[in-house]
């Protein structure tokens, strides 16, 4: 199984998150996290969805059907040595005078910001790769983890073009491609 | 480097260009949006529609008294008018058109509608809805249409504003119509449909994330020519997709040209005439022997329009195992999505087969051309070896079911368009029936859909008025949407009817004979209950409640306007089939007795591999394999 980082651009209609959502469950693909917001133009929303695969086919028919919906307009993959890729978590780590430095030195490590104290708790918020929210998680778990919130993935290709560009247009003949999938969660821990 | 799987032209991303189809002031005229919509289906050239009114949909029904160009047909349930749009589509290759109010009308349609969409017929759906206020509120006869038919629709639409009446049917129609077909649902609110407007209809459509691929490109079609003409053992592997696109005389073409074996699929049926010699027969679960063995053994498969369906393949790991696969279809996500395609051609049937056609030629001019000598005089022996056919019951006054059928075929008249239902008597409608022209074949082949048989034939027929339309149902099936015999009675749609009555659910008790020890558990239909406690009908035994011809078809269908025949034994098929098909005035149904223990032959039992087809029971061909493997 390996993942993958998908931006879908669609038109912003109502219930074309369900349209994608009722997608992903009736053909029985696997989605790891979906986040679906706006963008620089207000008749399109971008959909960021990673997705599991087992191999290069399963992919494959995941784009074709999320094509085939009339308000989805392009689908990228974002393979993570040329895309910035984000999550947000809020956590809230059980925290007494013993420990709360602790905590927050833990925080500093993964560049997490101190949003709450409380007398036994602390509530951190941090962004970055999930494997670094991960780490950061791991770490924290041993004080006691009271409540985990967490985004979904959001990514951005890097460089100059946008989705939505003119300059971005690629036609790709529909044929299967050698499996340049690579796992999309090795992204540099440089926030 | 981002991977671009999918780019719409940036000329027609919707930010470069505001969303808004029409000249401003083209035949502009101010009407309710009830108003609006009739002049919209008249102006997508919608000329019958099926359907039934109710509280939602009250308003469109007032205009469409008034119009002159849309023929409203009154059905008897909403399952009707939707598999009656869906035959009217199949006979004239128009989309269907079905309406029906919101709530309870509403989901009556879903099954129709699904089978649209399983068998890629070109169908718009109509719901009114309640009041945009009103909605999410559980008000009186509220679904979510939208909703519900989201996983059996092309695509489907909300409207809650007049203004958007014509550019949604446009862009309905254009869906439904165009690419690879299928059923989409337009939903009107209430309000939508009082509210003033101004009718418009769009000079063209404005659908930026719908771009149907139709043209194949040229460098697969050179490999796949390439492979046709290097190729021993090649099958040309025939699906509705090529009935859609109207592409029969570009088949022949290629099939000629190259001399391969046809196969057509159950969808596929007079795609290539039945009587052709290349005509191998149908693949699958019910096929032919030599249909069957052709694609298991061939070193090419050429796949048109046709989708790798589990009742064609069989066990997919066991399918076609030497061979190599060009998968032609307008679909993109059909190609390699069960069987992995070696070149994927993306495109329409047509554009393909005459590109096919032409490479195959350019090929031929250099000097390449496949040999097919061997493969034939294999093809031959299989034919000759297990050709179609079946036993005739030993008892010689009991008619049998495939004799029925095959004589309805060879007795109807030139052209007869023929509907079927779902079960045994599909398979041996598609069997031994002729089968030589295109578009003269509909049944439920994705969804299965018992009781599609009535309503289809009847939109067939109030669609192809001149044609004789004879729906070949089950008892069973007939059963489930009969009621549409008194919209035909009613509305001059005289079609005729052959039920194939054995007293049973026959597929299935062909399944519980074959897989569950012959116990009949609640397969048998003229029986009353054997189990005072249960009420389950075992099927065996009590000889008070065997057989009792409830109801009786022959006063059924006399009740709802039409003439009721039954035929008995076989002396008199052949006169009553004559009777029938003499009847013109009003619709005919006959009830065909035939003995309950016929089972469809051969068959690849569900699960198992095309290779362990069985010819008939217990008899499982012989393919030369201990000397071919």
């Amino acid at each position: 199984m390996s993942q993958h980082t998908l931006s879908v651009l669609v038109e912003d209609t109502p219930g074309i998150l369900a349209r994608v959502a009722a997608l992903f469950s009736r053909r029985g693909f696997n989605i790891d996290s979906l986040a679906v917001g706006t963008t620089e133009h207000p008749e399109l929303s971008r959909i960021t969805v990673v997705v599991r695969a087992d191999h290069q086919l399963a992919l494959e028919q995941v784009t074709k059907q999320l094509n085939k919906l009339v308000n989805v307009l392009k689908i990228v993959e974002l393979e993570a040595d040329s895309a910035v890729q984000r999550e947000l978590v809020l956590v809230k780590v059980s925290a007494g005078n013993g420990t709360r430095a602790q905590i927050v030195q833990i925080a500093e490590l993964f560049r997490a910001r101190t949003v709450d104290v409380s007398p036994d708790a602390v509530t951190l918020e941090a962004t970055g790769s999930g494997d670094k929210l991960d780490a950061m998680l791991r770490m924290l778990a041993g004080f006691g983890i009271k409540e985990l919130v967490q985004s979904g993935a959001i990514a951005i290709g890097r460089g100059s073009r946008a989705l939505a560009d003119r300059s971005a247009r690629e036609t790709r003949p529909i044929r299967l491609t050698p499996s340049s999938a690579t796992t999309a969660t090795a992204d540099a821990q440089s926030a | 480097m981002s991977n671009a799987v999918k780019q719409a032209p940036a000329a027609l991303l919707p930010h470069m260009r505001p969303r808004t189809a029409g000249q401003p002031d083209t035949g502009a005229e101010r009407m309710t949006g009830a108003q609006s919509l009739i002049r919209s289906l008249e102006e997508a050239g919608a000329e019958t529609v099926f359907g039934i009114p109710g509280g939602s949909i009250l308003p469109a029904y007032d205009p469409m008294m008034d119009s002159t160009r849309v023929r409203h047909v009154l059905v008897r349930h909403e399952q009707g008018a939707g598999h009656a749009a869906t035959g009217y589509a199949q006979a004239t290759g128009k989309v269907g058109v079905c309406m029906a109010t919101s709530g309870p009308g509403a989901t009556n349609l879903v099954t129709p509608i699904a089978d649209a969409y399983m068998d890629s017929v070109p169908l718009v759906a109509i719901t009114g809805q309640v009041p945009s206020k009103a909605i999410g509120t559980d008000a009186f006869q509220e679904a979510d249409i939208v909703g519900i038919t989201m996983p059996v629709t092309k695509h489907n639409f909300l409207v809650t504003d007049a203004d958007d009446i014509p550019r949604t049917v446009a862009e309905a129609f254009r869906i439904a119509s165009t690419g690879r077909p299928g059923p989409v649902l337009i939903d009107i609110t209430k309000d939508a449909l009082q509210a003033a407007t101004t009718f418009r209809w769009p000079t063209r459509t404005d659908l930026p994330g719908y771009r149907p691929v139709t043209k194949p490109h040229a460098k697969q079609i050179r490999e796949a020519a390439r492979l046709i003409s290097t190729s021993s053992r090649p099958v040309l592997y025939v699906g509705g997709g090529v009935l859609k696109a109207r592409a029969t005389d570009e088949l022949r073409t290629l099939a000629e040209l190259t001399g391969a074996p046809v196969v057509t699929t159950l969808m596929a049926l007079g795609a290539f005439p039945g009587s052709h010699p290349q005509h191998v027969g149908m693949p699958g679960m019910h096929g032919d022997v030599a249909a069957v063995a052709a694609l298991q053994k061939a070193d090419l498969i050429v796949a048109l329009g046709a989708r790798f369906d589990d009742r064609v393949t069989g066990r997919l790991d066991g399918f076609a195992p030497h061979a190599k696969v060009v998968h032609a279809d307008i679909d993109p996500a059909e190609i390699s999505k069960n069987r992995l395609a070696d070149v994927p051609i993306v495109g329409d049937a047509r554009e393909v087969l005459l590109a096919l056609s032409d490479a195959v030629r350019a090929e031929r001019e250099d000097g390449r051309a496949g040999d097919c000598t061997a493969w034939w005089r294999e093809l031959d022996q299989w034919r000759t070896t297990y050709p179609r056919g079946y036993e005739l019951p030993a008892d010689p006054g009991l008619l049998s079911p495939q004799q029925v059928i095959e004589r309805i075929g060879q007795l109807a008249p030139q052209g007869t368009l023929f509907a079927s239902g779902v079960g045994q008597h599909q398979m041996w409608a598609a069997q031994f029936l002729p089968h030589e022209e295109p578009g003269t074949w509909f049944n439920s082949g994705g969804a299965g859909t018992m009781g599609y048989a009535v309503p289809a034939a009847m939109g067939a027929k109030a669609g192809r008025p001149e044609r004789t339309v004879w729906a070949i149902d089950g008892d069973g099936c007939f059963q489930m949407t009969n009621q549409e015999l008194t919209t035909c009675a009613l509305n001059n749609i005289p079609i005729k009817v052959a039920i194939i009555n054995n007293g049973a659910l026959g597929m299935v008790r062909q399944w519980q004979n074959l897989f569950y020890g012959a116990r009949f558990s609640n397969t048998v239909l003229h029986d009353g209950a054997t189990n005072a406690d249960t009420g389950s009908t075992r099927g065996v035994g009590s000889d008070t409640n065997r057989g009792t011809r409830v109801p009786d078809f022959v006063q059924l269908s006399e009740a709802m306007g039409c003439v009721g025949l039954r035929c008995e034994n076989p002396y008199e098929l052949d006169a009553i089939i004559d009777k029938a098909n003499a009847i013109n005035d009003r619709p005919v149904v006959v009830d065909f007795i035939v003995h309950e223990d016929a089972m469809v032959w051969p068959m690849v039992p569900a699960g198992t591999s095309n290779d362990d087809i069985m010819a008939a029971r217990d008899v499982r061909p012989d393919f030369g394999d201990s000397a071919d493997d």
